[in-house]
């Protein structure tokens, strides 16, 4: 299923997602079972069907990371359920530098100062990855494909940061 | 989801936590990730001019599941050669530790972070 054609969106990793709301609130609409109450069983487990992949296509769609993988799978590239190790020392040793400031912030003088200026440092990065990703994804070669996919392996490991970072946050908020 | 004792032994109490000298020139050391779940696995191995794996160090960041695997791994290399480190496999870690199907791939993770640590070690023997 292409999600970008269902709702009427060119194949582009950039997305407008006031537009992207607009068009599931139609498609909701369209498809929903309240409409076909009269109408003969098929026809409700077809909208029920209809109903689940517009939902799936939008949360798959809003989402950048899903939305990469769901690009990249058109391609023949599936990144879901992969278990692929990621091996690029220098990347990994910048994870585990974040990781241990992670675990500093607990002990430092100043606990808010870190934390901002660790989202800071992560949204630079992650702006730099979705910078190389948006140009991998708009070209046809095989290859940048491929580059994609690491890209969005990288933003993986920062969503995961990001996550970690917003727990040690709401910790010290306790 | 319920971990086996072995996992909760290992994850209580990790062997072989923290880092060598990355100066020290037996020291070599192999980095991992898993993207599906952000976890970071670092293993470091000390070796002799025999071959031999003389001391493992780890740090993980991740699940119960991939600290018990590292865990685990540091304490299996130990008195081993390269040769054998390198036969290590994941099944073998995963039965050893009794990981359900979803934590697989920190067992894979573990056995490519001996990989990982062998290939810098071969590189450097080349050198």
């Amino acid at each position: 299923m292409n999600y970008f054609e269902l709702f009427k969106f060119s194949p582009a990793f950039d997305i407008d997602t006031a537009l992207l709301a607009e068009r599931y609130r139609e498609l909701q609409r369209a498809v929903h079972p309240d409409k076909f109450a009269n109408d003969t069983d098929q026809q409700k487990l077809l909208s029920v069907q209809r109903t689940a992949q517009v939902n799936d296509g939008f949360q798959t769609l809003k989402d950048p990371i899903r939305r990469a993988e769901h690009m990249l799978s058109l391609r023949g590239i599936e990144l879901s359920h992969e278990t692929t190790t990621v091996k690029d020392t220098a990347f990994l040793m910048q994870q585990m530098e974040w990781r241990e400031a992670l675990e500093d912030i607990r002990d430092s003088a100043d606990p808010q100062a870190s934390i901002d200026e660790l989202y800071q440092s992560f949204a630079q990065y992650r702006a730099q990855l979705t910078q190389q990703l948006t140009q991998l994804l708009s070209s046809e070669q095989p290859e940048d494909a491929l580059l994609a996919a690491d890209q969005v392996r990288k933003l993986k490991f920062m969503a995961k940061l990001h996550g970690e970072l917003t727990r040690v946050e709401d910790a010290l908020l306790d | 989801m319920a971990y086996s004792e072995k996992v909760i032994d290992h994850y209580e109490n990790p062997r072989n936590v923290g880092s060598f000298d990355k100066n020290d020139p037996s020291v070599v050391t192999g980095m991992v990730g898993a993207p599906a779940c952000g976890d970071v696995m670092k293993l470091q191995l000390k070796i002799g001019a025999d071959g031999i794996i003389q001391d493992a160090k780890f740090k993980t960041y991740g699940c119960g599941s991939a600290i018990a695997s590292s865990s685990l791994v540091t304490e299996w290399v130990k008195g081993k050669t390269i040769e054998q480190a390198a036969a290590i496999k994941n099944t073998d870690i995963a039965e050893e530790l009794a990981l359900p199907p979803v934590k697989i791939h920190c067992s894979i993770l573990a056995e490519d972070a001996i990989k990982a640590a062998i290939d810098e070690y071969k590189s450097k023997q080349a050198k």
